[in-house]
């Protein structure tokens, strides 16, 4: 059947080559050899017998006994069996995002976005849910280390007392101190005082996936660092250049949450209209109503062009696809002055930050959608200079001692500074680190850092807004905080993390009360009035007046990205993170060198399946070598549709030789070319292709609905003529198609509504569905066998039918449909998955035998099975990060999402308790409560009140595979393009 | 050709296949019996504790009421088990120096908690939730028995699946007055006793559990998801 507009998931669906076909209908190919196989069968047989027979034997067994230990002294307000929450903040790139972190009897567990802070609003995206993991990590560092040998914090303490004052009568020349982007006011403060007390020490800062270059462009255009805060909401139309504001950098929860506010037709808003020109596809340009795929090159002459269009400086109109671009794109915003906004993404040079305020200067915009404030960090600095400065003096002998907070630079700096070769001239080298990575190998002191949640720290958000972070646990391995650290060189080393943040603020902020105000800052998790004012900034003539680039250079463009998953590599060591399917390519485990397609072709590199595995393909990619700049690395070549020709785009964080057991391996390490000059893009790459093939583990060939229960989508235009548009070519059978009466849900009647208009794919709610579920990790080997755990699946679809270009791109989160008809449920021999009286399609572990004929049976694929031992049953530490109110599945068992059926018999317990029922919003799901843009809604359909209720009733909402007659409960809506007309021919 | 089989094997063969059949069944019946047995469910075994703490004295001769020592019996899932400051707020008073509370003592110095064995122990897959028991009016003593005469504690039911589906599919002959779950003296209504709740008088349980049920608004809740996830 081909409904509506043509979808499609892979390129193979869209060649629909005919062997493809055939191993898409191959259903469980990995086992087929075992079958056939005369031994194997035998074999597989005698292990069966004897297993039945073993398990009726353990029936009859008794229990272990096990021990209660209560408390010698119980802490107050402490409920044993009730989580508690607290709030708290994670850094990345030094901005903080507010956290609420549930703990049970002491123990965080899960990670909320804190709705009062503003840089979260109640959301928390990947990282921030992934958390935990780090925390919990085996491989973290346990002990303090000098040369290797396990030493003391007290041996530390004297040591570095030693070095100091040595330094002393060299007023601290040969004192350096490198940290990440600080924008906690009372680490800067004790660096600055520690710093200050030696009239030569330098602080100097690198972050690799920073924003140096928006800075170094505020100050082209201001003459001084300012941070750009965006009202997304007020803005009628929306120019991003190669800016991902929805799905990465700071703030971007809170941009979400104001952009999907403008796409809910039903609202009454008008929608905004949303351009994006950019290189490698990311969750914004997927939801750009006009995207333009351009290589790094072509971006800043776009830029000139469009702002010679609202007229900022001048650019000569070229000509082609880009120049008409540009011009419509000028037009519109010409047309919404005061209403549209410009948004420069970090990858850009200065040159088209500066652009993008003088457009914005020009519109109007600057007091409506855009202000200006100092900036987050404390002491912004270009950071390029300042690490170049740093290996400048390492180089030359002129530091003794180095303290490195964090950051792992000999990783992450760029390779033409040769940082670590640089730091093996520093006689001492203090290096304070989560993890024993590439950095600890090259540093004599290696402190154990503590976690965000083991220590005490405060942050800035995006708005500058100031939030005390605030420890749920004892450091579990004696970690220490930056605080800690600095507090040694400032010769205040009996001062705790606790006592150094709490005296900063109270000589920030002295009040009589203090006690009850900073008990106030730490329930809340912010300190109010700590925000940013807008700042009067005036534009610089020269902003515009750059030289524009030169044109053109021969060979293949290089674009370099943070990864999607493990970011810079921090996360590398996440096995939630590496699992995770990143946003477009679906990759997982792995980073690939990205072209689009045709460049693919060029390079006569193949990445479509090979023809083991069938549906669970694996990909097959070539091996190509990328010669830059004289350096070279190799790695797997992968086509995505609506990336630029003659370019390719390579992801930072992986390749990492010391990550741990988990991130030792996979992927190439894209650091080994980037350069100071060329941190984001360069010309000349040479790409050549290798006779050597590496398989991809790629689930967006994973669970393949064969064409059918695609994605919809349709224009605002055609929206407004016709809602109905929308359901056009499909059809739901009536209710009446079955003889048997209607099942009368008499008290709730659950059910979720996921907005496929809002969703950026940006995959919170998958990793938030792990920790909530217990979910296991199973490893490249199994997701190549297409054994992958996540309950929530979000597809990607691309339309057109050029395989270059994704003229349009949806993501469509697939959990359980929890259908009313569940095919699955009626072909379970031994009643393992049944319907509850609220609707749930209940999965009882417990009496799972694993025949998989439920998950043969669904429609929507969404059913997962332990094929091994996935979880975890022996690691002592991830015990510890486990939710407690859902059982650990182990071999031989299906699971699926069960809308966090946890959750929702807490809240139902709570309001039986009250004698009331259960208020609408009251309970979230997991993937719900973590959605920047809100796409998720959950509730209970009997109340006609409820927001879900009234949501199904909207036109814009659909069922997956209605022509079914499953009944799905959870139900999406469509997604509207508010298409530019002069875009559209 | 004379018969090969004499005229008894006709009853031997009766007499086996029914026998076989029998057999079988006693096996089966065995096996049932043996898993619903209190050597499998530890149904009425006493358990050995690190002291030897009786509820009887505790209950039954000093009057403690059950909330005493287990505090979030009302609010959480889990009805808690008392830390040692509990028993020090008596003992450090009275049975001061007794040798038998030495261990409360070493761990109230030492800061070590006690291990107590998990008496009522559900397999790990069950979610069973204490506070919503408690406020539908599931008395104490309904599942865990006279507490009071019990000098070391043990399971009085067998909690197995067909125990809970038992009360969940009838709660109104177990159910009683919120007033008096705590009470261990409780008695339910018979025509020998009276129970009177809210101004009206009983003397059937099943007559004043339907009355309760109605008034708590008690469901029977029997989807697998309400103890299972």
């Amino acid at each position: 059947m081909k409904t509506g507009k043509a979808f499609w998931r892979t390129l193979d669906e869209l060649a629909d080559d005919p062997s493809f076909v055939e191993r898409l209908h191959n259903e469980f190919p990995s086992q087929v050899e075992a079958i056939t196989d005369p031994t194997t069968r035998r074999t597989f047989m005698k292990l069966m017998g004897a297993s039945l027979a073993l398990a009726g034997v353990t029936a009859c067994t008794t229990q272990p006994a096990e021990d209660i230990v209560p408390y010698v002294r119980q802490p107050e307000d402490l409920v044993p069996g009730k989580p508690m929450f607290f709030a708290t903040a994670m850094t990345l790139g030094g901005v903080a995002t507010g956290l609420l972190v549930e703990s049970h009897e002491g123990r965080p567990t899960k990670v909320e976005g804190n709705p009062q802070h503003p840089s979260s609003l109640g959301a928390a995206d990947v990282f921030a849910q992934a958390s935990i993991l780090n925390l919990y990590d085996p491989d973290r560092v346990q002990t303090l280390t000098e040369s290797g040998d396990v030493t003391s914090w007290p041996v530390f303490i004297t040591t570095m007392k030693a070095a100091m004052a040595a330094q002393a009568p060299l007023n601290g020349a040969g004192i350096r101190v490198l940290t990440e982007a600080v924008s906690s006011p009372t680490l800067a403060a004790q660096i600055s005082e520690f710093v200050g007390r030696f009239p030569e020490a330098k602080w100097h800062q690198w972050e690799p996936v920073g924003r140096n270059n928006a800075r170094l462009g505020s100050k082209l255009a201001f003459g001084e660092f300012v941070d750009a805060q965006y009202s997304i909401e007020k803005a009628d139309v929306i120019l991003s250049l190669d800016a991902d504001f929805l799905a990465s950098g700071p703030g971007s929860l809170a941009h979400a949450r104001q952009f999907a506010s403008r796409r809910r037709v039903e609202e009454g808003h008008s929608m905004n209209r949303l351009y994006v020109a950019e290189t490698m596809p990311t969750s914004t340009g997927s939801r750009a109503d006009h995207r333009l795929p351009l290589k790094p090159s072509e971006i800043e002459g776009l830029a000139r062009q469009i702002a010679a269009g609202v007229g900022v400086g001048s650019a000569s109109a070229g000509s082609g696809e880009a120049a008409k671009w540009a011009a419509a794109v000028a037009k519109d915003l010409q047309a919404h002055r005061g209403t549209s906004l410009v948004i420069a993404g970090d990858a850009q040079p200065p040159a088209v930050h500066a652009l993008a305020h003088a457009m914005n200067q020009a519109l109007g915009n600057v007091g409506q959608t855009v202000t200006y404030t100092r900036t987050a960090e404390a002491e912004p600095v270009d950071q390029v200079t300042s690490l170049k400065d740093l290996v400048a003096d390492m180089a030359a002998g002129k530091v003794d001692l180095l303290v490195i907070l964090g950051g792992n630079p000999v990783y992450t700096s760029p390779a033409d500074l040769e940082f670590s070769k640089a730091l093996d001239k520093v006689q001492t080298r203090v290096y304070l680190t989560q993890f024993n990575d590439e950095t600890a190998e090259r540093c004599q002191w290696v402190i154990p850092e503590a976690h965000f949640l083991e220590s005490w720290s405060d942050a800035r958000g995006h708005d500058g807004t100031a939030a005390i972070v605030q420890p749920l646990i004892a450091p579990l391995y004696g970690g220490r905080s930056a605080h800690e650290v600095v507090a040694v060189f400032s010769d205040k080393p009996e001062q705790t993390g606790h006592d150094i943040v709490k005296s900063f603020w109270q000589a920030e902020k002295p009040a009589a009360d203090f006690d009850a105000q900073w008990r106030r800052w730490l329930h809340d998790g912010i300190i109010p009035g700590t925000a940013f004012e807008p700042k009067t900034v005036t534009l610089a003539a020269a902003a515009v007046n750059t030289p524009a680039p030169a044109e053109g250079g021969a060979g293949i463009e290089i674009a370099f990205r943070p990864d999607p998953a493990v970011f810079d590599g921090r996360f590398a060591n996440n096995g939630w993170l590496q699992e995770l399917p990143k946003p477009i390519t679906r990759i997982v485990w792995d980073n690939a060198v990205i072209a689009s397609p045709a460049t693919a072709d060029k390079l006569k590199a193949s990445n479509s399946p090979a023809s083991r595995g069938g549906e669970h393909g694996t990909i097959e990619s070539s091996v190509v070598e990328i010669k830059f700049n004289g350096r070279t690395v190799r790695g797997p070549i992968f086509g995505v549709p609506g990336h630029p020709d003659d370019c390719v785009t390579v992801h930072l964080g992986y390749g990492r030789t010391r990550a741990g057991h988990i991130g030792n391996g996979p992927g190439f390490n894209a650091y080994a070319l980037r350069t100071a000059d060329a941190l984001w893009a360069g010309r000349g790459a040479q790409v050549t292709t290798t006779d050597d093939t590496f398989p991809l583990a790629c689930t967006q060939y994973h669970h393949l609905m064969e064409g059918r229960g695609m994605v919809r989508a349709v224009s605002l235009e055609e929206f407004q003529k016709n809602p109905e548009s929308v359901h056009e070519g499909f059809e739901a059978p009536a209710r009446t198609i079955t003889l048997y009466p209607d099942w009368k849900y008499e008290g709730y009647k659950w059910g979720m509504q996921i907005d496929v208009n809002a969703c950026i794919g940006c995959n919170a709610c998958v990793v938030a569905c792990h920790a909530e579920n217990n979910i296991a990790v199973v490893g490249k080997d199994q997701v190549l066998r297409g054994r992958e755990m996540h309950w929530l699946r979000i597809d990607t679809y691309h339309s057109g039918n050029d395989p270059n270009r994704a003229d349009e791109t949806y993501f469509q989160p697939v959990p359980c449909m929890q259908c009313e008809n569940a095919p699955c449920e009626v072909v379970c021999p031994v009643g393992a998955t049944v319907h509850s009286h609220e609707g749930l399609n209940d999965m009882v572990y417990n009496r799972c035998v694993g025949t998989r004929y439920c998950s043969n049976n669904c429609p929507y694929k969404v059913r997962r099975f332990n094929y091994l031992l996935y979880s975890d049953w022996d690691t002592a530490s991830y015990k510890l990060g486990r939710n407690p109110d859902v059982s650990v599945r182990s071999r031989g068992v299906m699971e699926k999402c069960t809308y966090c059926v946890q959750r929702i018999t807490v809240a139902k317990i709570e309001s039986e308790k009250e004698n009331r029922r259960v208020r609408d919003g009251e309970i979230k799901t997991a993937c719900q409560q973590t959605c920047p843009t809100d796409a998720i809604i959950f509730g209970d359909l009997n109340d006609p009140n409820s927001r879900v209720a009234k949501l199904q009733k909207e036109e814009r909402t659909y069922a997956l595979l209605a022509e079914l007659n499953t009944r799905p409960r959870t139900q999406y809506m469509a997604a509207i393009r508010n298409v530019n007309p002069e875009l559209s021919a | 050709m004379s018969q090969i089989f004499p005229r008894s094997a006709n009853t031997i063969s009766r007499v086996s296949i029914v026998g076989a059949v029998l057999l079988i069944g006693l096996l089966l019946g065995l096996v049932y019996e043996l898993g619903a047995s209190p050597w499998v469910t530890r149904q009425y075994v006493a358990r050995e504790q690190p002291i030897q703490f009786s509820h009887e004295r505790h209950v039954a001769g000093n009057g403690i009421d059950c909330r005493y020592c287990h505090t979030s019996v009302e609010q959480s899932r889990f009805a808690g088990i008392p830390p040692t400051k509990t028993c020090m707020n008596c003992h450090s008073q009275i049975f001061s120096n007794a040798p038998f509370l030495e261990p409360v003592r070493a761990s109230f110095n030492s800061n070590k908690p006690l291990r107590w064995t998990r008496v009522h122990d559900l397999p790990d897959f069950v979610y069973f939730d204490h506070s919503i028991h408690v406020s539908k009016g599931v008395g104490c003593t309904t599942c865990h028995g006279q507490v009071d005469r019990m000098p070391l504690m043990w399971q009085n039911s067998t909690l197995q699946m067909a125990w809970c589906l038992d009360c969940h599919r009838n709660p109104e002959r177990n159910v009683r007055p919120r007033s008096e779950v705590f009470s261990v003296s409780y008695q339910p209504p018979s025509s020998q006793h009276e129970v009177t709740v809210n101004g009206k008088t009983f003397t059937d349980q099943v007559e004043m559990g339907k009355a309760l049920v109605a008034e708590y608004q008690i469901q029977k809740l029997t989807s697998c998801s309400t103890c299972h996830r």
